[in-house]
């Protein structure tokens, strides 16, 4: 059983700063955090070594300070972490993305065989969801988005049972290994990690990847360069307007709110007659 | 049989969504956004693509939504929705008639489904746009979105990769009003697909218990961290049922588990667009606020007189909601029974 999980580190605030000139996002100086869904990601792909036996492979592609997300990753369980960085690999869109990772995963599998390909159903700062469904599609592997829960799985018949989150409801579809799953938290509630892991975490290095070894990426398709799309402007949004202040202190409590009912009623917005 | 089919002007396409032939608003509500792109798009036109199984009876309502023409991909094997079928299925489809621009719902089929076309077109795809337009120089795409949790909005451009794609959130553009009598042209192709060739089916469906649907609601109630407890959404239930609405929630107020997360609104939540937001017990950050700022009439109820929601609010009450709902009840009862 071999699984590979995509993880991303992204910044800790939504206090950010943005480069106005390039539209992307000054990193330097803001705290980073592995994406909250990726750490559900990478429990369920331990929680399955632990029942089946096998290798969790984490992969991400990111500038060298991603290496401390994937040694948590090995605290967490995971057996080999691989970082993917060039600088030719900056601002790249989902297009992009999804090309590096689906590279990356090609390579992995050549030399060992993937069961599972594990992603977050989105990454908190894009928020875009898209590489996942990306990855899938240029490995013309099966898409099971939103996934809550995995009903059953097995390696031998190379079929699982997967619960994904759609509008209508639970959704349970019966899919053919390998698949990629996108997940959401209740996938796998994080445990905390065994001594054990801490202890090899604390001495691993992951593996480093660059542009051209040990993996040859077409530079064409990555970067800026690989993206189709681009920022064309940046802007913080419009304000609404503010309107009328009424202190429960200076008009009494009945007033107060028979005054913003009358102002509901005068913007004629409800059906409920709200005039007095 | 589509051969008569003018290849000449720009397709500005939506993808309608069904499911058990149901369509989802948000189909309408990006064939109104369509429609203005193509008010600035000289000679483009706008169509609908459906897939789906005995679906055709949803192509009038787009008519009557602004689609001059529903390509329709009618087949057994696309009675519920899955990414490979359906993705290939329209990948052949702009293929063959190349729109310049495709849009679609930001729901989970939406967005699973734009991903993977996005990617076998190897096109550049937009998520979650707010704002629509046409860059009136490059004629092209101008999609605009919240980044970074909503503190900064990007307007994204894909000058060279075709189609241009976009994601949009329901409830995030006005619902256009329909022309009862318009029509148009159903083009039906093809899926010429087998369903030994598809790696995944639907074994069940266990449908939602509760069928809340706040983003269509005309009024919401919301509560936050506020309301210190699950007792607070009581009242305000209370006040929703009076107005006739239903309850929304911030996200520590589902996170501390006071209230379902079908509730919440904001960046994690639903983007709604009522008429009326009540929110009572919330300090109107960002997060939140990016999910209701379409709202017609915000009243925010709140004891801290600095409380940014204050800023974006019609109307305020500055007071404890534990005073300030209870009487808001009463008045609203008050005024429906004529006193
Ligand atoms: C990536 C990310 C995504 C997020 N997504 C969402 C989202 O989807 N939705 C969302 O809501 N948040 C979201 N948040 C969280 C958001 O940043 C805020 O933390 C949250 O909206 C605050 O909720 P609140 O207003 O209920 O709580 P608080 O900010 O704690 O505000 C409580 C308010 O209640 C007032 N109050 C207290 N007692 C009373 C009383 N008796 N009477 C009247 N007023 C009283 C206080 O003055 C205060 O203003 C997200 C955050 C991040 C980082
Ligand atoms: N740079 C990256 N490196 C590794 N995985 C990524 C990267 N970007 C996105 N992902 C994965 O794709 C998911 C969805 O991200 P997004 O499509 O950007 O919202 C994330 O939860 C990760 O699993």
């Amino acid at each position: 059983m071999h699984s590979v999980v995509a993880i991303k580190q992204v910044p800790d605030t939504t206090n950010v700063r943005i480069n106005p000139e390039t539209g992307t996002l000054i990193r330097d100086g803001v705290p980073t955090i592995i994406n909250p869904y990726d750490i559900h990601a990478v429990e369920m792909a331990v929680r399955l070594k632990e029942q089946f036996g096998g290798t969790v492979t984490v992969i991400t592609m990111g500038p060298p300070k991603a290496a401390e997300a994937l040694i948590e990753c090995v605290e967490q369980g995971a057996d080999r972490g691989i970082l993917i960085s060039d600088r030719r690999f900056g601002a790249a869109d989902t297009l992009a993305t999804s090309y590096v990772l689906a590279h990356a995963i090609e390579a992995i599998r050549a030399e060992h065989p993937v069961d599972l390909l594990l992603f977050g159903k989105q990454a908190i700062d894009g928020d875009t969801g898209q590489v996942g469904p990306g990855v899938a599609t240029r490995l013309n592997v099966p898409l099971v988005s939103y996934a809550i829960a995995v009903e059953s799985f097995d390696p031998v018949k190379r079929r699982a049972v997967i619960h994904r989150k759609i509008e209508q409801g639970v959704e349970v579809v019966e899919v053919s290994l390998p698949l990629l799953m996108t997940v959401e938290k209740e996938i796998a509630p994080v445990k905390r990690a065994p001594l054990s892991n801490m202890i090899k975490a604390a001495t691993y290095k992951p593996e480093m990847w660059s542009a051209d070894t040990p993996v040859q990426f077409d530079i064409t398709q990555v970067g800026i360069k690989g993206s189709p799309t681009i920022v064309g402007k940046a802007f913080t949004p419009p304000p609404r307007e503010a309107g009328a202040i009424l202190s429960v202190a200076e008009k009494g409590l009945r007033d107060a709110v028979a005054q913003a009912l009358t102002m509901i009623g005068q913007a004629h917005v409800v059906t409920v007659d709200l005039h007095v | 049989m589509s051969e008569q089919v003018e290849t000449s002007s720009p397709r500005i396409w939506v993808f309608i969504e069904q499911e058990d032939g149901q369509p989802h608003p948000v189909s309408w509500e990006l064939l109104g956004a369509a429609q203005r792109l193509a008010n600035d798009l000289p000679g483009s036109v706008v169509e609908g693509v459906l897939l789906g199984h005995n679906v055709a009876g949803v192509a009038p309502q787009a008519f009557q939504y602004g689609a001059k023409r529903v390509y329709l991909i009618d087949d057994p094997i696309l009675e519920f929705y899955r990414t490979m079928p359906y993705g290939m299925g329209i990948s052949k489809l702009i293929t063959k008639y190349k729109p310049e621009i495709f849009l679609f719902g930001a729901t989970t089929l939406g967005r699973d489904l734009a991903g993977m076309i996005a990617t076998h077109m190897r096109t550049g795809l937009t998520a979650d746009c707010t704002e629509l337009a046409i860059d009136p120089k490059q004629k092209i795409l101008a999609a605009t979105r919240p980044t970074f949790g909503g503190n900064l909005m990007a307007t994204i451009l894909c000058r060279q990769h075709r189609p241009q794609m976009a994601t949009v959130r329901p409830r995030v553009l006005p619902m256009p009003d329909p022309i009862p009598d318009a029509t148009g042209e159903i083009i039906r192709e093809a899926l010429d697909m087998n369903e030994s060739d598809i790696p995944l089916r639907r074994l069940r469906l266990i449908p939602s218990e509760a069928k809340v649907n706040i983003e269509y609601a005309d009024v919401i109630v919301a509560g936050g961290r506020g309301l210190g407890g699950p007792h607070g959404f009581k009242l305000l239930g209370e006040l929703a049922d009076a107005l006739g609405g239903v309850v929304g929630a911030s996200r520590p107020a589902v996170d501390a588990g006071w209230m379902d997360y079908e509730h919440q609104v904001g960046q994690t939540g639903k983007t709604v667009r009522p008429k009326l937001y009540i929110a009572a017990g919330i300090s109107g950050a960002v997060q939140h606020t990016v999910g209701m700022s379409g709202t017609d009439f915000i009243l925010a109820i709140n004891s801290d007189p600095r409380a940014p929601i204050f800023q974006m609010a019609n109307a305020s009450i500055v007071g404890d909601l534990y005073e300030v709902i209870p009487e808001l009840i009463k008045q609203v009862k008050g005024m429906r029974n004529g006193h």
